[in-house]
Parts: structure tokens; sequence; C-alpha cells
């Protein structure tokens, strides 16, 4: 077993998780528990699909920049519409949070797969020509040994995912916006009280994030999979472990990026060791036991800065009493 | 005092919360709603697949109804639902968000599936019945029961921890598959596995799960309705303070409850693996345990209302197979929009908008909230010589209420004429209102239609030609026959 290619592509695997956490991690902020995140993933790998066969189909020539950007664009557009369709029915209509988050997902999850089947061949085929360039690197990368392997071998991705969780972290603790969205997740009523705009902070947080959750679809299916990944089940397992992740990391998005860094370890480990079938699902299970035993812990350990946000999965409404 | 307020900033529309609406309004709400969503998904399925609403929604009755076999399944995969809901229904109510139903009924799966494993061959069959029945309640219970552990003594997140118990469980049963089957097939076969050992039929093959759940329907009903647990967790829900004031203790009530809600997601996995399937796999729940969590929060957890809305959920999900659709991806679609639109609609049941300038009439038409006005305005009056400050404040309102009226029958007699007035007038408005939309409604329809049918067959025009875009996408096909056109030119 080569341990600095484990490494990286335990790196190059985490991105799902990270995009998925970081866009979770931010809507949760707001007060609002998005169960919806791995059905909008399979929306954004499905809207991205479908950008990318627009591109491949309109475009004489393939430019490079084009064809990454085109279908990126899609999966934010596709996914920061789910995000819009899950705040519009838990914001505005206040329906309960759970049911409209799982219900998004079952719908979610049924709309990926219906636009696969809806362009057939011509989608896989899509994917097939654009995902080079999602996989591209920079020239000198092989030339640099391990140091290249470790840290440059990636497609712009990986790196933009780091990005988005540091800028996130960055976000919530330096800005005045970050503690804004705070206070509207820990208590809207004072945050109202003190002049700040709760529905519109709810929107935002929930439809951003959601566009962000929804890349770790498309990192999937164009880079790490290169080919469509037929039923959308892996994407939806995915899904759930990115929701685990951000209990995992305790609503940190810097520490999302170690945090998903070692759940892809734990989930390719089985790859890399020879062990039996049976072996392997007790690997698999390990990130699931290890979010449980860190939920446990931080709610015995009652540290006020790793707990949830205190309205985390509860509607506000002014007039309520 | 109301000039200044005039003044201030109002919004164009006021939301505010709706008192009680009476069960036959909520009834007619509901089926409305219903009826819609249904001619809204009848409406999709002519733009999506081609099948226009009124087959649609007969074909889907066929799916039901078509034959006796049809309708036998149809009322198996209804009481597996509704007994996963039935489940939830005593935790939701307790407003723990148990949404670990999917590793419950997982859990009581693998259970009732050890037993046959290992005691199937080792002792007379009733007593492996009776093994399975106990093992697979028991461990849907204690799947249940570990987070309310941590919920009741530390406050541990619920809805996170078990969602996570489900994944676990998941892998559990995976695992039990890889050690168990040593062919490498991963499936799990109850004739060479587990000694072909069934839980025993009731007169057909469908019955005893019916039987059973019908049983647990009416003992849920009785449960939350008239025993003293149910009344305890509902006090649990609504406040927990409340609760310990009263002298309940929270803890004992929030294991209790999860343990029976675990149990019966162990009933529901029993039944699963022992009567239904005889195996168990990583897919026996099928995403059940997350579909009756819709199904119970939309019934209200009562579980009368359970069995209709989990018949809405098997009725668009088994409706759909003799539409023989090859992409099954549809029936998603639609049972997501279904709910979506019911889900939506639950808020005008509570909450009512207010536009700015309507405010005084609506209301009027309130006779609740005039009554209540009444009511503070007599209170006022009485505490008229008590204080000085509420006369000051109240003045206005009470000289309102003593221009009305006189005395409190003639009071009650003036507002009933005035209510039956007013009503009447809506209603006639309301009626011309219908009449008219409906008219120009149908006009629009007719010319939707067309214009659907035009874009149709235009659509499939394109499809026949060989080059053509395979897509409905308008765009991509024009864009084809573009570039088409381009390099024809090119190669002249």
């Amino acid at each position: 077993m080569n341990i600095i290619s484990f490494i990286a592509s335990a790196i190059r695997f985490s991105t799902v998780f990270l995009f998925g956490s970081t866009g979770e991690t931010i809507t949760e902020k707001s007060g609002h528990l998005n169960l919806g995140t791995p059905g909008i993933m399979c929306v954004g790998a499905a809207f991205g699909g479908w950008g990318g066969m627009i591109y491949v189909n309109a475009a004489a020539q393939i430019n490079p920049f084009l064809a990454v950007f085109v279908p990126l664009l899609f999966t934010l557009l596709g996914s920061g519409l789910m995000g819009l369709l899950y705040s519009f029915l838990t914001v505005t209509l206040r329906a309960n949070q759970n049911v409209t988050g799982l219900m998004i997902t079952t719908f979610g999850v049924g709309l990926g797969k219906f636009i696969k089947a809806n362009f057939g061949t011509e989608f896989d085929a899509a994917i097939g020509k654009l995902c080079g360039y999602f996989r591209a690197s920079l020239p000198f990368a092989d030339k640099l040994g391990w140091f290249g392997e470790l840290f440059l071998s990636y497609g712009i991705l990986v790196y933009l995912a780091i990005a988005v969780a540091i800028v996130a972290s960055v976000c919530f603790s330096k800005t005045r916006m970050g503690l804004h969205l705070r206070a509207v997740g820990e208590n809207p009523a004072t945050a109202d009280a003190a002049g700040v705009n709760v529905t519109g902070y709810r929107y935002t947080a929930t439809i951003v994030g959601s566009a962000i959750s929804g890349l770790g679809g498309l990192f999937y299916v164009f880079d790490y999979m290169g080919a469509w990944d037929s039923g959308l089940t892996s994407t939806e397992a995915l899904g759930w472990l990115a929701v685990a992740l951000v209990i995992f990391t305790m609503w940190k998005p810097w520490l999302g990026i170690f945090g998903s860094i070692l759940f892809a370890a734990l989930y390719l480990l089985p790859n890399y060791l020879d062990v039996t079938f049976a072996m392997r699902d007790i690997i698999k299970m390990l990130p699931y036991v290890v979010t449980v035993i860190v939920l446990v812990l931080t709610s015995m350990r009652k540290k006020r800065e790793n707990q949830p946000p205190a309205s985390l999965g509860l509607n506000y409404f002014r007039e309520e009493r | 005092m109301t000039k200044t307020e005039r003044k201030v900033h109002e919004p164009l529309f006021h939301i505010s919360k709706r008192d009680a609406v009476s069960w036959k309004r909520a009834l007619l709400v509901r089926v409305i709603t219903v009826l819609g969503a249904f001619l809204v998904s009848g409406i999709l399925s002519w733009i999506l697949i081609g099948v226009d609403p009124f087959t649609f929604i007969g074909k889907l009755f066929e799916g039901i109804f078509g034959t006796e076999r049809r309708i036998w399944v149809m009322l198996r995969n209804l009481s597996i639902l509704l007994c996963i809901a039935l489940a939830l229904a005593p935790a939701f109510k307790m407003r723990f968000w148990n949404i670990g139903a999917e590793g419950q009924v997982l859990m009581g799966g693998l259970a009732t599936a050890i037993c046959m494993y290992y005691l199937g061959d080792k002792l007379p069959e009733p007593v492996v019945w009776l093994c399975m029945i106990v093992a697979g309640i028991a461990a849907g219970a204690l799947w249940a029961v570990i987070p309310a552990i941590f919920k009741a003594f530390w406050n541990t997140n619920e809805t996170l921890f078990t969602l996570m118990m489900n994944y676990i469980a998941m892998q559990l049963v995976s695992f039990f598959t890889n050690v168990w089957v040593k062919d490498g097939s991963g499936t799990l076969k109850n004739e060479t596995h587990l000694h072909g050992i069934m839980l025993p039929q009731l007169g057909n093959m469908y019955l005893l799960p019916i039987i059973v759940v019908a049983l647990l329907t009416a003992g849920m009903f009785v449960y939350l309705k008239y025993s003293k647990h149910g009344y305890e967790l509902s006090v649990v829900g609504e406040s927990e303070n409340t609760a310990r004031y009263i002298g309940i203790d929270v803890k004992k009530v929030i294991i209790r409850t999860m343990a029976v809600s675990g149990a019966i997601c162990g009933v529901a996995g029993l039944l699963l693996t022992g009567a239904i399937n005889g195996t168990v796999t990583t897919a026996t729940a099928g995403g059940q345990g997350f579909t009756a969590i819709i199904v119970s929060w939309l019934g209200k957890f009562n579980p009368l209302y359970m069995i209709l809305t989990s018949f809405l959920v098997v009725f668009l999900d088994r409706g759909m197979v003799p539409l023989n659709l090859t992409n099954d991806a549809f029936s998603a679609i639609i049972t997501g929009i279904v709910f979506f639109i019911i889900i939506g609609c639950e808020f005008f049941l509570s909450y009512q908008i207010k536009r700015r300038h309507e405010k005084a009439q609506t209301v009027a038409a309130e006779p609740a909230l005039i009554a209540e006005t009444q009511g503070e305005a007599r209170q006022i009056e009485g505490a008229e010589t008590t204080s000085q400050t509420a006369e000051a404040t109240a003045q206005e309102e009470t000289q309102q209420g003593e221009e009305r009226a006189q005395t409190p029958e003639e009071e009650d007699a003036a507002l009933l004429r005035k209510i039956v007035d007013k009503t009447g007038e809506a209603l006639k408005k309301g009626a011309d209102a219908v009449a008219d939309t409906a008219k120009k409604c149908a006009q629009k329809v007719k010319e939707g239609a067309q214009r659907c049918k035009a874009f149709l067959s235009e659509k499939f025009r394109r499809k026949d030609k060989p080059q053509g875009g395979e897509g409905p996408a308008d765009e991509t096909a024009e864009t084809k026959e573009t570039e088409k056109t381009d390099g024809e030119d090119k190669a002249e």
C-alpha cells in the first residue's frame, strides 16, 4: 500500500464531503437543518451534466475555461433553486424542516435520475468529454515528486472546496455578516429585535449553502468518477456522510477540511487493505460511529462554542410567544 | 392613536396566526389541496411523459384497484408504511424527532433474520417464530432507546443521532449478509441460508401484516388518546417545564415513548423479514422510514388520519405501475410535488395573510375575532371604575362598544344579522368570482392545450429525424440544427 497515493486520493475524494458539509454548515448556522442535502447534491450533479451537455453540443471547439465554468454555473443554479424551494417552504410557509428536508431528498434524487434518463447516452458522452478538463492539474505537478502528488495533483474543484471552506470560516468569525448569521441561528427573536433581517439571512444562507452543497455532486460525477453515478445511490449516501461531517466538525468549516479528509480516508481504506467484505462493512461503519461519539461527547461536555446553533430546526415566527 | 400608527411604515402583507380552524373547513381545504396537487401532477405528466391528465389519473386508479392481486399488494404496502408511521407518532407528539425509523426497522428485520439463521435448524418451528417475534421487537426498541437515553440525560440532538443510527444499522445488515453468504453473491436467500423459515400465513400471503397493523392502529389510537402514557407524552411535547412542574418524570417518559416507538418499528421489520420478503437486505426498509415521517406528520399524528395519508403515498407509488415507465424517477418526482403542495398548504390552515388596507374588513368577516374584541370591550367597561389608565387607553374602544348596542342580547342579534348579511354578500361575490375565473381558466386551458399539442408534435417530429436533438430542450435541438447547416455550408 502506497501511503502517498492513498493520502492523495483521500484528499481528492474529500472534496465531495467538504463541499457538502460547508454548504450544510452555512445553512445550519442560520438555524435551518436542511436534510435535503443528499438530494441537492444529486440535483447538482444532474444539472452539471445537463449544462455540460448543452455546452458540448453548442461549442464547435471546447474552451477549457468554459468546459468547467458552464457545468459549474448550471450546478449552482440547480442546487440553488432547490435551496430556494426549501427556504420558501420552511421560512415563508413555516413548514416543518425535517419533513421538508426529507421530501427535498426524495424529490432531488428523483429529479436527478429523471434529467439523466431524459437525455440518455448524450449525457454520458458529455461527461466523458468534459471530465478531463475538471481533472486537469498544474502541468509541473508530476515533476515535483511526492510534494507535487500530495499538494498539486488535483483538479480545480479540490482547491475551490478548500478555499470556500476557509472563506466561510473567516466570514463566520470575523465579519459582521457572519455575526448576524450566527445570531439568527442562535436566537432569531433577539437578532430581529436588534434589527437584523432574519428572513433575508435565512433565505440567503440556505440558498448559498445549497448551491455549495450541489458542487459536491458535480465534483463526484465530473472529477472523481468521470461518469454518471447510475441510480445516484452513492451520491445520496455520500450526501448523508456530508451531513454527518457537519456534526463531526462541530459547525466549523475549517475543521471540515481535515474532517473530510479523515472521512474520505475511512471510506477509501477498504480498497487499499486486503480484507474480507465483512471487514469492509465494519470499516465503512466507522465514520457514522465516530460522528455519534463526537455528538455525544460535545453534548456531555457542554462547551458552548461546540454546540449546535441553539434554534437549529426551529422556524421563527415573529408574533409567537 | 390609530392615526399616528398609520404613518408608521406598514408592510403590504401581514401574516398572523389563525385561531383553530373548524374541522370541516380544515377537511375542505385539505381535500381541495389534494385534488389540486393531483391536477398539477396530471399536467406535469402531460408535459414530461406525454400522458394526458385524465389517462394519467385513470391509470393511477388502475394500478391500485386494477386486479385483485394489486389490491392485496396495495393493502400490504399500505400496512407496512402505516406501521412505521404509527411508530413515529408518539415520538413526534413528544417533539422527539425520531428520523431513525429506517434503522429501527432494519434492526428489527436483522434480529429476526439472526433468529432464523442460528435457531432455524435447532428448534421446532413455533419456538423459532416466538424467538423471531421477541428478538425483532426488542432489537427495534433497543435501537430507539439508545438515542433516547442520551437525549434524556444529556440533551444530545436526537435528529442527528437517530439519523446516524440508520447508517450504522445498514452497515450491520450488510456485515451479517457478508458473514452468512459464502458464495459471494451478496444476497441472503430464505431457502438456502435461513432454513426456509417464514411466519405462518393467515388465509393468503398478504393477510398477516394487514391484520397486525390494523390491530396496532386501533391500539395506538387508544394509547395516544385515552391512556395516561399518551397524556404524559403530549404534555412533554408541549412544554417540558410544564411537565416537570406537574410531576411528570420527563426522562422516563422520553425513554419509555422511544421504546414503544422502536418496538413498533421492530414489528415492521419483523413483518418485512419474517412474513413478506423472507430475507433481510440493506434495502428492506427501502426509504419507508423517511416516507413514514411525512405520513405521520401530515396525519397530525392521529392514527386514523394517517391511514389516509399513507394511502396517498402508496397510491402514488403503486399507481405508477401500469404506466410502464422505463424511467422510475417519475414516481419520485410526482410524489415530491404532491407533498410539497400539501406541506405548503398546511400554512394556510394555521396562519392567515392580511392585506394592509383590508385589515378592518377581514376583522369584520371573522366572527370569532369580533366576539373577542367585544368581550374585551365589555371587560374594559367593567374595569373602568378600577383603573384610570385603562380607561384612558381604552376609551375609544369602549365608546365603540357602547355605540353598537345597549343590552347583550340585542348586541348579539345585531351582530348575528350583520354577520349573516356580510357572509351572504361575500358568498355571492365569491360565487361570481369563481364562475368568472372558471370561465377564464377554461379558456386558458384550452389555449394552453392547443399550444402544448403544437409544441409536443413539433418535438416528436424533430425526434423522428435521424440527426435531431434527443432532448426536449428546444435550444439543444436548435443549436444542433444550426451546427448541421454550418457543416453543410463548409462541405459546400
